[in-house]
This record gives structure tokens, sequence and C-alpha cells, in this order.
């Protein structure tokens, strides 16, 4: 969740960044590869906690650069983003050439899955036509083997005319020898001959006119044959890029227009466009790659993936896929459910203990009551609730949801959903987005950014709040447990709350739909642009990292802000409840006002005020809610949550009033991290006040037909 | 839909990777693609004689998720479509 951290030892230079070395020996690496090879593996065991993150320069694709030294000479790590090409097809594409084309790294690691490598040598060999300072690093090493998947990493090495790691970086195995390569690339005048693809003729002619001409213009700044392959390529973007990085307009300077003309007429006497260039150009890797791979990749057991198949036959099939997904939902909540409950009274139990011995201190040493009521009952109460109501099923539930996405599961999740997704005009990996907004709604809208086009990643961001972040679920829990299935006893309980909890989320996944589809018809209109979902193998998750990462990342971090909000709020509650205005408290007087609105929509004044307050942090509005009511009614002492029923009973609850704060709660206004987000991500105040709209009016219609229908047919 | 893929596939001719039956493999002919969406097939790998195997429907049959180059790359019928096969 590396929201917060914002960039250091960079500086916007045109529009690629530019890193600060902090002595003239410090070594600049960029560290590229494909999306799901491991990459950040290898870049957190290298750098270990010296990182920093920030936002490419002008761009919204987060960049991330930390520090290693190795035998005495340091180096700065640039981890950049994750792509299949240098090609400039997604922001992602261009900020990662950006940096290798023109950062001036004074070296390039390529990470590459050993499991899928002919695929993996795209990126290589395109990072290879730009500078022959690479270190190829096979990742991964392991999972290739029990897949008896055999390569020859010296005859690879041989081939590719550079060095060649092979690692297995969740072990830490084969980094030093990577480190080795790296140290030797960057410090030994070694003479590398990387491997030259040879395209065809009429390409080779040309590029072969046009290269002199650029290599006296450029004198060492560019690899000459790579530009002249991009000049005649004539993608726009990368020849600004190019020029403004020389300083000059290129193919307009004397000494190469007359060549650069001489080559453009080789190729369309050729019948070449520029289109058919460039797929010139990637059957020439393609093919390259192949014939590398013959002989050094060696399959034991050719049909080594027929178990993730047979997997994903089961996981996504026709009449199995949805049900089990469902499921799988529902065994995670009955887990966290079951889970939680025990640990909350403890907790409860052991907080109110010290609240009482909080209460001892504060009468033995006379302090005025004012005081005691709003440091102990106002303040260090709302902190409990939060921690003993919010802590236990944020403990389980996260790490049970980050194993799953450790898994390999959440892509097929956007497998079996797409064609909804599809319907709804929306792109395919906003079903990825919207999973992310399980953990954070905040988290959600920065995942937004894999989406290219600029429509559907809008509808992305506005939908995202509909699915119920860690924030808003121990809400949900606790309602549940409390009022639906606190009248059943037994092992009965625990599963009515699994299935309703389900259905909410179910809801909100319809709801996400709903309104994407509504938003494509309307304010957004288009039709779905094109997009490949890669389905990568499914892997064994690594347990401890997991609960650690998930405890220490999420957990605190999101019980740290609520706790953050919670004791201020907790205060101005405290105050508003005992200070009295024409005799009646403030807070009185504020649900009051709220009051006739929010029982139109089946709740209280009380409550409405509990979301607006909680409007910082979701966590808090339960906690709020037994506040405002523990403090202006007559019954003080709670220290059990089962007694918190009969608090909302005596407040006036019904099933209806349950229903409508959980309906209200998985649909109102983003939180205000969301909402920071989104204006950040978005750059418009317009789309922010939509995101925050959309929700909350949907949320609003949706109580009040709810509440109308219940009081009309007499339910309630 | 079913007819027009077993007409292709008796004619030995080309057909859209869309009709390829789950569990069969074909090999590309041709991109009908242009622009951006020409240039991803290209990143995956699609070029002429590549194989290609229709591995799963998803649960509404559309995607279907297909092995190309020994990756598991799920495909829009639109995108599909406009990738020109012969089956093996």
């Amino acid at each position: 969740m590396g929201l917060t951290n914002q960039s250091t030892g960079s500086s916007v230079l045109g529009h690629i960044l530019h890193i600060e070395r902090s002595s003239s020996d410090q070594k600049i690496i960029a560290l590229a590869g494909n999306p799901n090879v491991g990459k950040s593996t290898v870049f957190n065991s290298l750098t270990g906690m010296r990182q920093h993150t920030g936002n490419w320069p002008g761009k919204t694709v987060s960049i991330a650069h930390g520090s290693f030294s190795h035998k005495g000479a340091d180096f700065i790590l640039v981890d950049i983003p994750g792509t299949y090409s240098l090609m400039a097809n997604s922001a992602e594409e261009e900020v990662a050439c950006d940096f290798i084309c023109f950062g001036d790294p004074d070296a390039v690691i390529v990470v590459s899955d050993a499991t899928c490598l002919e695929r993996n040598l795209n990126l290589v060999m395109q990072t290879l036509e730009v500078t022959c300072n690479v270190v190829v690093c096979v990742n991964l090493i392991d999972e290739a083997r029990r897949k008896k998947i055999n390569i020859d990493l010296e005859k690879l090495s041989h081939r590719l005319g550079v060095p060649v790691a092979g690692t297995n970086a969740r072990s830490g195995k084969g980094l030093d020898k990577l480190m080795d390569e790296v140290w030797t690339v960057t410090h030994e005048k070694t003479s590398c001959t990387p491997l030259r693809i040879q395209y065809h003729e009429a390409v080779e002619s040309a590029v072969s006119l046009l290269e002199p001409a650029l290599t006296s213009v450029l004198k060492n700044r560019l690899n000459a044959r790579w530009v002249a392959l991009k000049l005649l390529e004539g993608e726009k973007n990368l020849l600004e890029s190019i020029n403004s990085y020389l300083g000059y307009d290129l193919p307009a300077r004397e000494e190469v227009s007359d060549s650069y003309q001489k080559a453009r007429e080789i190729l369309q006497h050729a019948g070449i466009s520029s289109e058919l260039f460039r797929d010139i150009i990637v059957s020439g890797i393609v093919r390259k790659a192949e014939e590398i791979c013959r002989g050094v990749v060696t399959f034991e057991k050719p049909d080594y993936n027929k178990r993730d198949h047979r997997i994903d036959g089961i996981l996504t099939s026709r009449i199995y896929g949805i049900p089990i997904m469902i499921v799988l939902l529902g065994v995670i909540f009955w887990i966290t459910i079951t889970g939680a409950n025990y640990p909350s009274s403890l907790l409860a139990d052991g907080l109110f203990w010290v609240e009482d011995q909080l209460t001892a201190l504060f009468v033995s040493i006379e302090a005025p009551a004012w005081l005691h009521g709003l440091l102990v009952t106002g303040m260090y109460r709302t902190l409990a609730w939060v921690v003993s109501v919010m802590l236990p099923p944020m403990a389980i539930f996260f790490p049970l949801f980050t194993l799953l996405e450790d898994l390999g599961y959440l892509p097929r999740v956007a497998f079996n959903l797409d064609n909804f997704f599809k319907k709804a005009c929306a792109h395919g990996k906003q079903a990825l987005t919207m999973c992310m907004g399980f953990g954070c709604n905040a988290a959600g809208v920065v995942g937004c950014r894999i989406i290219d086009s600029p429509r559907e990643r809008l509808i992305a961001i506005i939908t995202n709040n509909f699915v119920p972040c860690n924030g808003r679920f121990p809400t949900l829990i606790a309602i549940i447990t409390m009022f639906f299935a606190g009248m059943l006893a037994g092992p009965a309980q625990t599963i009515i709350s699994t299935l309703i909890l389900t259905g909410v989320i179910v809801l909100g996944v319809v709801m996400t739909l709903l309104i994407s589809r509504i938003l494509s018809k309307t304010v957004l209109k288009g039709l779905p642009s094109s997009f490949t979902l890669e389905l990568p193998p499914y892997r064994k998750p690594q347990v401890g990292r997991i609960i650690v990462r998930s405890l220490l990342d999420r957990t605190l971090f999101v019980l740290g802000r609520a706790v953050a909000v919670a004791a201020p709020a907790g205060l101005i509650i405290w105050g508003m409840a005992n200070i009295h205005v024409g005799g009646l408290s403030l807070l009185s007087h504020c649900a009051g006002f709220l009051d006739p609105f929010a029982r139109l929509i089946g709740m209280d004044g009380y409550i409405l005020m509990a979301f607006i307050l909680g409007f910082p942090a979701n966590e808090i509005v339960i906690p709020l809610i037994i506040m405002s009511y523990m403090a202006t009614g007559s019954m003080m002492e709670f220290d059990s949550l089962s007694q918190l029923r009969e608090l909302l009973v005596t407040n006036g609850w019904t099933w209806l009033t349950a229903m409508c704060v959980m309906l209200f709660s998985l649909m109102h206004w983003p939180c205000s991290t969301t909402c920071l987000t989104i204006k950040k991500e978005t750059q418009s105040w317009k789309w922010t006040l939509i995101s925050f709209l959309v929700p909350t009016v949907t949320g609003i219609l949706v109580c009040f037909i709810v509440a109308s229908f219940a009081r009309l047919l007499g339910l309630a | 839909m079913k007819l027009t893929a077993e007409l292709f596939m008796k004619d030995g001719k080309c057909m859209p990777l869309s009709f390829l039956p789950t569990g069969k493999k074909a090999r590309v002919r041709e991109l009908t693609s242009n622009g951006i969406s020409r240039r991803r097939m290209l990143d995956l790998g699609l070029i002429w004689d590549t194989e290609v195997e229709a591995l799963q429907k998803s649960p509404s049959g559309d995607p279907v998720a297909y092995l190309i180059r020994g990756a598991v790359i799920a495909l829009r019928s639109e995108e599909a479509s406009k990738i020109m096969v012969e089956a093996v």
C-alpha cells in the first residue's frame, strides 16, 4: 500500500525520470521484465527496506527505486513497470521504454520466467537492440525444475551474447551470481557482442544505408542501429522522445536526411508500409526467440502444464465456475465470522477491563468528571470499540484474501466474470480492480491504472466503491452477527451470517455491473475496448510472507488509520453529547435535524450522523453509533458484544434498520482517502464529485425503496 | 456457428480463431485487426504459423482461454475473430 511514500532523489527531466546519484561511482541499474515473473521479489530481495516509491513524472505509473551494494560498489536499482515489449502500446510500456532508452542506466537486468522463457525473450531481445549492457535473470528456476523444464543457461548466455544468471528470488538463490554479473558489466570493460537479429532483406538494406550516417551524428549517445529501425518504423511518440533526448530534430539533420530519404524509398519500393514494417520486426524477434530456445530449453514432460489446465477446467467451467467462486467467497467469510467471534469478545473484555482501571485511576487522583468523560468515556471507549470490533475480522480476512491472490485465483475471477463486464460495456480488467477494492477502495482506484482506455478506467474508478473495503466488512459482519444471526443458536448462526454477507457482496457486484452499464449508456458512452488477460500458472503461496505482509501492510495500516480517526471522532461525539444548548445536547440537535430524512431511508439521525462523521474512515461508523446511543441513553455500562443488540433494539432498531444500515454501508460516499486518491488519479474535481455522488445517490434510492416497500407491506 | 466451423475445417481453409472448438489446435495465418489491437496480438507472439490451442471457455462461453507459446491468454470473441487460423 505504498500510496503515501513520495519518491525523493528523482527529478523531472523532460518527461523522463532522472535518478540522482549520490556519488559518481554509483551505478544505475534498470530492472525490467514481463508481468508475473517475480520481478518485485527480485527487487525486494536486492534492495530490502531501502526503497522509495513515486509516480513517473506526468504519468499515472508508479515507479520504485532502491539501493544495494555489492563487492564494495554502490548501485541504485530502478524497478520499471512490468511489460511484454518496449513498443509503447500502453503507458507502462512507454515508461519502460523511455527509461531503458533515454534514462541512461548503466545496465539493465531483464527478469524472465524460466517456465515460459521463449515468450520472455521478446523483451530481452528488444532490450538488446537498445543496449548491450544487459544481464538476463532467469527467475523461477526451481519451479521450472519442478515442471521438468531444463534450461541450459550457459548456452543461452552464449547465444544471447550477454551474461545470464538463473535465480529463485523467493529463496534468494542465485542472486549473488546475478549481482556478480551486474558488477562485471558495470565495472569491467568487457567487449560483449550481443545477438543481432537479421530482418527481411529490404529492411536490412534500408537500415545499413541509414546506420553509418546516424553513427556519426549520434556519437554513441544512442545505439545507431536501434535508432535506424525506429526512424524507419516511424512511431510518432518514440520519434518525439528521441528528438527531445537529443535536443534536435534528428531526421531533419543535414547528415541524416539524405540517407533517411533513400532508406524510405527502399522500403517503399519493396512495398513495406509502416504497419508491415512493424510486423516484420515483431515476427523477426519471435522467430529468433524460437531459434534460441531450440536446444536451450528442453521439456522432459511436454504436458507440464496439464495440471494447471485441469484445475482451470474446474474453476472456470460452465457449470461450476461461478458457483465455486461464490462458495469460495462464502468459505472465506465463514472462517472470518467464526474465527472473529471469540477474539472479539476477548479483546472487548480486556479493553473494557482497562477502561475500568482507568476510571479507578481518575477517581483516585480526583480528576474532574469532564476530563474523565472526555478521555475515557469519549476517546478511549471509541478506540476500544474500533479495535475489538475491527481487528479480528481484518486479521483473518486479509491473509485469506492475500492467499487467493498469491495462488493466482484472481485472474480466473476476471475470466469468469468478463462476459458480464463486457455486457456492461466495461473493461475486462475491471473485475481485477474490483477485487482489489475488497482490500481497500483507494488501492482499487490506483489499480485502475491497468485499464488503458480512459473511458473504461473512469467507469472502474467510479464503481469501485460498490465493493466493501476492509473498513466496511467488519461493519457488515458486526450488524449481521448482532442482528440476523443473533436470533438463532448454534452452528446455524454462522451459516446464516455467511449467507447474508455473501448475498450483500453479490449485490455489490451486481450494482457495480448495473451502474457501469448505466454510465456506459449515459455520461461515458462507448464500446468495450480490446483486451487480453493472462491466466498465469498457479503458484505455491508463501504462507509466512502472506501473513506478515497482510498483517503489517494491510491490517496495521488500516487499523492505524482507524485509530487515528477514531480518537478525535470519539472526542467530538462525547463533546456533542455533553454540550447542552436549550435543554438538549448538540448531538440530539444534529440527530434531530437529520432524523426526518434518515427515517425516510430506513435509518435514524444518529446512524446517518455516524456515517457522515465516518467520512475519514468507514471503520468507525458502528463504534460511533454505539457511542452516541450510549451517550444519550440511560444504559452506560457495556462490556460484551452480545449486549449491543439490546442497546440497538432499545434505540428502535428493527430488522429493517439493520438491513438499511448494511445497504447504506455498501452504497454511500467513498471515504476521504479514496476521494483524494480519485482526485489524484483522474486529475479532475468533476469526476471526483461524480464518484462521490453516484454511490451516494444509489444508496439513498435503494434504502428508500426497501424501507418504503417494507413499511407498505407492513413488514416493519 | 458450429456448422461454419466444420465447413471451414473440411475445406482446410482459414477460419477465425473464435470458431476453433476447445481442445483443438490451429496455426495462425493472418491478423485482420489494425492498430493497437494488432500490436497486442503480435506482442503475444501471434505471428504467421504460430500454434494456438483453444483450452477453455469461460462460464458464459466468452472469453476463451488459449494456449499461446506456453502462456494461457484469454481473448474476447471480438479479438479472436480477427485472428485467421488453419486447423491442424
